[in-house]
């Protein structure tokens, strides 16, 4: 998984039927310090997360197994929302 | 499967129900030097290992198998600790 900070919405009318009724974000991948990371990616939002918000995104095949992702043409989907991480080693 | 080492870890109280329970830890993959290489990630724990340790991780959506016959939404699982690696002859 990715850690990513949240910093836009994507409002798109015509989509996937399997698509309505999802949020999508926009996310740019951070670092453990918090800091910006690489590029811009679109994700589908599971746990009501909002902009400014650190989250945890699952890519790939997996972001299907997110809860009422089943079977949805998607390929990124925020699963947590990052209380703190404690960087240790 | 790459090696890489335990960093941190992540604490989410709000997340997807599936996982709950399920430790995630910070990983930084390394290269055979043991440096640093590419964007540290984060991993569910399938081996029960800690900080500063070595490991190994599978990306992809077999990273959940570890956890059958729950289905987390994770797209990285560490699989083992790696006690000992060496590279000997496979660098030109």
């Amino acid at each position: 998984m990715l850690l990513a900070k949240i910093v836009g919405t994507v409002v798109a009318t015509r989509k996937d039927p399997r698509l309505e009724s999802q949020k999508l974000l926009v996310v740019r991948p951070v670092d453990p310090s918090g800091k910006i990371d690489g590029g811009f990616l679109v994700a589908v939002d599971t746990v009501d997360a909002g902009v400014g918000e650190t989250v945890l995104v699952v890519s790939g095949s997996s972001a299907r197994m997110a809860s009422g992702m089943k079977d949805c043409p998607v390929d990124a989907a925020i699963v947590g929302i990052v209380d703190h991480v404690e960087v240790t080693g | 499967m790459q090696v890489g080492r335990v960093i941190g870890d992540v604490v989410a109280t709000r997340k997807d129900e599936a996982l709950t329970g399920v430790k995630l830890l910070v990983v930084q993959p390394l290269d055979p030097e043991r440096q640093p290489v590419g964007r540290a990630i984060v991993a569910a724990d399938a081996a029960g290992a800690g900080a500063g340790e070595e490991v190994f991780f599978v990306r992809g959506r077999e990273a959940s198998f570890p956890f059958y016959p729950a289905e987390p939404p994770i797209d990285a699982a560490i699989v083992g600790i790696v006690d000992d690696w060496s590279t000997e002859g496979a660098r030109p």
